[in-house]
């Protein structure tokens, strides 16, 4: 070992960048320092924090803990400047240590084999020896096949003593798989960096048929133009069967620059809307608190009429298509339920869960069939009579649907790097360099074979392969041509 | 038979299979092996028949809201990974998986004996905490194939990180002499807390069993605090017999011929199993928030934790590549892992979650 004393001021920081110690340490810093953030609530201001803080100091001292870990930035501490620099040197440690060791792995991968000595070929970690009784030519031809089969490059040369010595390799690039792992973690911070930089993150509550042509980001709520315009058209939530759990959150969007719809999308949760680098994901929804344009939407079947779709306002009588019929939306409620006791009807909730109008009839300017509420989610409700349907479908223009809008172009790169990080994961676990060495040469009627072999990782399962090789190598020169 | 009664089976199997391969370890005799085996391959056929009764229970009520999904699609969606529940009977399978493969692999019995008990722990767990077993509909943010792949190989590594702490811990004993060095301290607390979560989830079974609600459900009974300080007394007597008799377990281990070697061979392959599909479970997780939200990583608490976790086993991976670190200080460093592992996977949802203001799940 060279001593520290020797080495220049340059040398001894590129040493102690590359040293695995500093790994270990940076490492251990990183997952400790990462505990506090999951104890104290991140960006959840003061009263929470108190709170959690109470639990472990208790009240009294809470305030003044409050002020200590605020002032060291732990409040929002993934972001704060020494996480930041802890992650920077440890991507600088990374790097280091990558370059500092690749030339010699290089080596490893690239270098030529050379045929090994009987001595050392002994020593190796695997050693096979037994005879074959064929000739040498056959037990070398043999051997070539049986290493071909296996997927090794091999070579041959001559032994001094007047035997040949077949050698060979594979997956010798395998020992890249670690720098690939190492890498692929820089290359996630890169595109994480490029995220944060050129990127944003933000909402955007559009009512339908409403358009915007900005978001608002989140924390500082300050607008950012899209350049481009998006519509929302209509959003519905469905639920599974009566309940009023949510099955399905949907919003159609439109995509409208000069004027022109360019594109068209129903979006919902794990499903967004993509458009020039700017992603619309299904976030929430909302009621509008007093809807100006709202339309009652139904859906009319008289005899002779089919699926025909009227869009009413409140208090404005319709005509229902074929018939001579009016009808009149007198009453709405979001979510209208049933009283189990007293079986009198209520509104439930504010949000748009159940919901129902109330409709009176009229013809001639006098009342015919029975006013009554006809709920959404209860299609029989809209039956008048045996002859006239009238479905309630949707209340448009009375909600609202609450969008979570990203650009990040350095997505990809994230994406890149853990696509890189899996598949070179596997190989670094999984996959080894190995390399075998065959002494053949002849003694007396017989050929003694000596095979020796090495694998950078999981000898057991490569000494099973070396198994399998010497009985093939044996069948194979005994038996000749199979 | 419903989903609940061979689950009931097969934790009674693990914890009778735990015994068994005590046995087995005391006694030396092939028979008991073999029982041992037995009971674990029941056990795990049991757990396998009521993971795939309830699949088909979700199915069919899948089907019943959404009859015009294709059958593959109702398949996915109904996959048994939706609630803390049903991961966790997942995660248990997983490791007994694991730990059946190299039970066959290496001919080796004797890490049965800390393996069956993790398992009937985290089956009985689920009795203890009272979590809900409802098969709930799905939300719309967890109808993805993204979470599902997430789930399924988050618990693959998870069931390879149970075996690792298995073994590193077995290593521990084999390796320390002194009752008072920290590695035995360290290893004994923690085991002795494992067998303690089995013991008091029986005895609050049979002391304050939960009872039926109206609508057919079962609602725990919390015990009063008396309980929970006889338990503290329970649990200092249990660290006090697990610190006196574990340089007798090492006798039994010596025997064996099980070396420092062998079991640190054995952890470091578990690990290498599972540290890939940890980085791939973290790696499908952010993608599927990607889709869901918009945002691969958010920090939020139960992210941050499979990071932590991440950490520790990449300590461990690195350090055995520094010079005398081979052996007790990464077993150590293995135990570690495994500890952030069941925080990670249950911490967050029953402590931090508590502190704050995420809902479980
Ligand atoms: C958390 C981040 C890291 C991860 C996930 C990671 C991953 C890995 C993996 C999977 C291996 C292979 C281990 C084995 O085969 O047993 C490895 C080896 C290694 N890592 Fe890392 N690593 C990380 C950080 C670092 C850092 C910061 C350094 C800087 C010094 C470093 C230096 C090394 C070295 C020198 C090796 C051995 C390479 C060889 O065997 O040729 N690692 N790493």
């Amino acid at each position: 070992m060279t001593t520290q004393k020797n080495l220049s001021l340059p040398d001894r920081i590129w040493k102690f960048f590359a040293s695995v110690t500093l790994a270990i340490i940076l490492i251990a810093a990183l997952a400790l320092t990462s505990i506090v953030g999951t104890i104290i609530e991140q960006n959840a201001g003061y009263e929470k924090n108190i709170k959690v803080l109470s639990t472990f100091v208790g009240e009294g001292l809470a305030p003044a803990a409050y002020r200590i870990f605020d002032a060291m930035g732990f409040m929002n501490m993934y972001h704060s400047w020494w996480f930041l620099t802890l992650l920077s040197l440890f991507a600088l440690n990374l790097t280091i240590c990558s370059i500092d060791r690749l030339p010699r792995i290089w080596k490893l991968v690239t270098d030529p084999m050379i045929p090994l000595k009987e001595n050392v070929l002994r020593n190796l970690a695997i050693r096979k020896e037994f005879t074959v009784s064929a000739s040498l030519e056959t037990a070398q031809s043999a051997t070539e096949q049986v290493l071909k089969g296996h997927g090794f490059a091999f070579n041959t040369a001559p032994e001094d003593g007047g035997g040949t010595q077949v050698f060979g390799q594979k997956g010798g690039y395998s020992r890249l798989g670690v720098y690939v792992v190492h890498g692929s973690i820089l290359v996630i911070f890169v595109g994480s960096i490029i995220g944060g930089i050129f990127g944003f993150k933000g909402g955007l509550n559009l009512p339908e048929g409403a358009t915007s042509d900005v978001v608002y980001l989140y924390g500082s709520g300050s607008q950012v133009p899209l350049g481009f315009e998006v519509k929302c058209n209509w959003y519905e939530t469905e639920f599974y069967g009566s309940s009023d759990q949510p099955k399905l959150f949907k919003s159609e969007l439109s995509v409208i620059e000069n004027g022109q719809e360019i594109l068209r999308k129903w979006i919902r949760v794990n499903d967004p809307l993509v458009y020039k680098g700017v992603t619309f994901y299904q976030s929430s929804y909302g009621p509008i608190s007093s809807p100006e344009d709202g339309y009652f939407v139904f859906t009319a079947n008289t005899p002779g009429v089919e699926n025909e779709t009227i869009w009413a306002k409140k208090n404005q009588p319709f005509q229902i298509p074929g018939t001579d019929i009016f009808a009149t939306v007198v009453d709405f409620s979001p979510a209208l339920g049933t009283n189990r006791q007293t079986g009198q009807l209520y509104t439930y909730t504010s949000s748009m869960n159940n919901p129902a109008v109330k409709m009176v009839f009229t013809r001639e300017g006098k009342e015919t069939l029975k006013p009554g509420w006809i709920w959404k989610r209860w299609p029989q409700t809209g039956k008048l009579t045996d002859e006239i349907t009238l479905d309630f479908t949707h209340y448009w223009g009375a909600q609202f649907t609450g969008l979570q809008v990203r650009k990040d172009p350095g997505v990809w790169l994230v994406y890149l790097g853990c696509t890189l990080m899996s598949i070179a994961l596997f190989v670094a676990f999984f996959m080894s360099h190995r390399k075998v060495w065959v002494r053949i040469e002849s003694d007396r009627k017989q050929t003694r074979v000596l095979l020796g072999a090495s694998a950078s990782k999981n000898r057991h399962s490569f000494e099973k392969a070396v198994d399998k090789m010497v009985s093939e190598l044996t069948v194979k020169s005994e038996g000749g041509n199979s | 038979m419903s989903s609940s009664d061979l689950f009931n089976i097969s934790t009674f199997a693990y914890i009778a299979a735990m015994v068994a391969y005590i046995a087995y370890l005391v006694f030396r005799k092939n028979g008991i092996g073999y029982t041992a085996t037995g009971i674990t391959i029941l056990g795990f056929l049991g757990q396998t028949a009521a993971i795939i009764v309830r699949w088909q229970e979700s199915f069919v009520q899948w089907m019943r809201f959404s009859p015009d999904t294709s059958f593959l699609l109702a398949i996915s969606r109904s996959a048994p990974l939706r609630n803390l529940y049903e991961s966790l009977v997942f995660f248990i399978w997983s490791m007994i998986v694991i730990y059946l493969v190299i039970e066959f692999v290496y001919k080796n019995r004797s890490l049965g004996a800390f393996v069956t008990p993790i398992a009937g722990l985290a089956l009985a767990f689920i009795e203890m905490s009272g979590m809900s077993k409802d098969i709930s509909p799905l939300v719309p943010a967890l109808q993805s194939n993204w979470l599902i792949a997430h789930v399924l190989i988050s618990f693959f590594g998870y069931g390879a990180f149970g075996v690792s702490y298995a073994t590193a811990n077995m290593h521990l004993i084999l390796e320390t002499d002194d009752k008072k060095s920290p590695s035995y301290l360290f290893w004994a607390v923690t085991f002795a807390a494992f067998i303690w979560c089995i013991f008091i989830m029986l005895a609050k079974l049979s002391l304050y069993p939960p009872v039926m609600g109206a609508d057919g459900r079962e609602i725990p009974v919390q015990p009063p605090v008396s309980f929970w300080i006889g338990g503290a007394v329970v649990y200092a007597v249990l660290l006090g017999l697990v610190w006196r008799l574990g340089l007798s377990l090492k006798k039994v281990f010596r025997f064996f011929a099980l070396s420092t070697d062998i079991l640190d061979d054995i952890t470091y392959k578990a690990i290498a199993v599972g540290f890939p599909l940890l980085s791939l479970g973290i790696i499908t997780g952010a993608i599927w928030a990607d889709s869901a939200w918009g945002t691969y990583w958010s920090w939020d608490p139960k992210e941050t934790w499979s990071l932590i976790t991440w950490f520790v086993y990449a300590l461990y991976l690195h350090s055995r590549l520094m010079r005398g670190w081979k052996g007790r200080k990464t077993a150590v460093l293995a135990l570690i892992g495994f500890i952030s592992v069941i925080f990670t996977y249950l911490g967050v949802n029953l402590l931090l979650s508590g502190l704050h203001s995420y809902g479980g799940g």
